[in-house]
């Protein structure tokens, strides 16, 4: 799932339960969560393709 | 009085155990409805264990250095008979059927309990400002936040309330609040102090350990905690500094810094190196990615356990704590997985920075204690939010597991306190402390 697909859903879900004070809080885990996976320790299962 | 100036003379019967526990009481009578540092104080059981102690002291049946010493124990621990609160409205009907194995532990060792200190609400947070029972106060100005989460704790060694006590430490929450407050904090390499009977943040990055008056004080502490035969009266020696090999960390850890944080930890390591400690510079490279790995560690974690309440009695928990727990309910399984992979990275980042030094020094808090409700605090490079401060310093030692003590090193002009802070090798703890004992004399010289 993208980041910006989670956080949409995220914040609908908090929408409908009647939380809407989550909503700037999610978008701050949002920012966490691209941080963690943009780090450069991240395996991708291409990451040993041949280069073509 | 530190725990190492009372105990020879409790072993003499130069000092009553009664005495020592009554006068904790009368601090306690006279500070806490202005600090909110204590949530339960046993007054009654506290008297009664203390004249037993000083009957088996007097009978020939001495324990050791804890024997007949008032201490306390963050309202996470449970003490049999006694609720464990977490300072949480969710747990206000909880009563300890036993002893936590660090509670039983210092029980055999002769401690006397003399109550359950206050901190932020099931130690998810850096303030002890979000309690049930109210936040807990900075000793030094009360304004301020003692720190967190074991704010109670430190504010009773600050102020002479408890010459011992038991803390938490999930990404700070020993050595914050000690630094906040200008006591020692020790953290101990995680695993080596059992965690059973004590509510949990994140089992894999929570470690049990003392905050106290003095490094020896908490070495007394730390060593009844351990398991297997009573090691109490274990004494160490500072290491000479004179060849003390330091790596003083860079980058992240000292980019975003108060200014007299700055200053004065500058200045601590200077005393050092003019007293013969080798310092070099080490940095670790992933330093950056460790709020995001922490925080969804954290929060994988903590959404697990508080799962089944959040949603039987949301209304019991306090907005905040509430708030960022209904967060962290958000986290997905692939970027927890991601985080274990980045904690792994750090750990092995933090052996090589260890390798070829003694112990690696830096700040304990970037920051002085805040003012309480703060959200965020001027740094150099524009202001940060205030939790992200508090645990800069202190919880790549919770990702990797090595232990970690921060002792006093200073006070801002505004006589708020500063602590600086020693990492070690795992498996190397008594030279760590060994350490931390030798820098700890070096500043007392210097003061």
């Amino acid at each position: 799932m993208t980041i910006a697909d989670w956080l949409a859903m995220a914040k609908a879900d908090a929408e409908k339960r009647g939380l809407p004070e989550l909503i700037p809080a999610l978008e701050g885990l949002a920012q966490a969560t691209e941080r963690l996976r943009a780090a450069d320790w991240n395996d991708d299962a291409d990451k040993d393709k041949p280069k073509q | 009085m530190t725990i190492a100036e009372a105990a020879p003379r409790l072993a003499k019967g130069e000092l009553k155990s009664e005495k020592l526990t009554e006068d904790c009481l009368s601090k306690i009578e006279e500070l806490n409805a202005k600090l909110n540092a204590f949530i339960t104080v046993t007054a009654e059981d506290a008297l009664a264990s203390a004249r037993k102690a000083d009957k088996e002291i007097a009978a020939g049946r001495y324990l050791g250095p804890l024997h007949g010493i008032p201490v306390s124990l963050k309202d996470l621990l449970d003490q049999k008979g006694l609720p464990t609160t977490a300072a949480s409205s969710v747990r206000r009907d909880h009563v300890a059927d036993a002893d936590a194995v660090v509670t039983a532990r210092l029980r055999k060792a002769g401690a006397v309990f003399v109550g359950k200190t206050n901190l932020h609400e099931f130690a998810f947070g850096t303030t002890s400002e979000d309690s049930a029972f109210g936040p807990a106060r900075n000793p030094k100005d009360p304004t301020r936040s003692p720190g967190g989460s074991s704010g109670g704790s430190a504010i009773a060694i600050a102020t002479g309330m408890s010459l011992g006590t038991v803390g938490t430490d999930t990404g700070g929450s020993i050595r914050i609040p000690a630094a906040a407050c200008g006591v020692v904090g020790f953290k101990p390499e995680w695993g080596q102090v059992s965690a059973a009977g004590v509510v949990p943040l994140s089992r894999q990055l929570d470690h049990v350990g003392p905050l106290a008056a003095s490094v020896t004080d908490a070495w007394i502490q730390y060593n009844a905690m351990l398991p297997g035969e009573l090691r109490v009266g274990a004494q160490l020696e500072p290491t000479p500094v004179k060849g003390l090999r330091l790596g003083m960390m860079s980058g992240y850890l000292f980019d975003r810094i108060d200014a007299d944080v700055e200053r004065v930890t500058l200045a601590a390591i200077e005393s050092l190196r003019k007293a013969g400690a080798t310092i070099t510079e080490v940095a670790l490279p992933h330093a950056t990615d460790m709020p995001a790995i922490y925080l969804h560690l954290v929060f994988g974690d903590a959404a697990e356990y508080h799962a089944r309440t959040l949603v039987s009695r949301p209304q019991d928990y306090t907005p905040n704590v509430r708030l960022r727990l209904e967060m962290a309910r958000y986290v997905l399984a692939e970027d927890y997985i991601r985080a274990l992979r980045g904690k792994a990275i750090i750990t092995s980042e933090i052996d090589r920075a260890l390798d070829g030094v003694d112990a690696l020094v830096l700040p304990t808090l970037s920051i002085p204690a805040p003012p309480i409700g703060a959200a965020t605090m001027p740094v150099k490079g524009g202001p940060d939010a205030v939790r992200t401060l508090m645990l800069r310093c202190t919880q790549p030692f919770n990702l990797s597991g090595h232990p970690a003590i921060s002792l006093p090193s200073g006070t801002t002009p505004a006589g708020l306190p500063i602590g600086l802070q020693l990492a070690g090798h795992k498996g190397k703890t008594p030279a760590l402390v060994q350490a931390a004992l030798a820098v700890e004399r070096l500043i007392a010289n210097a003061g």
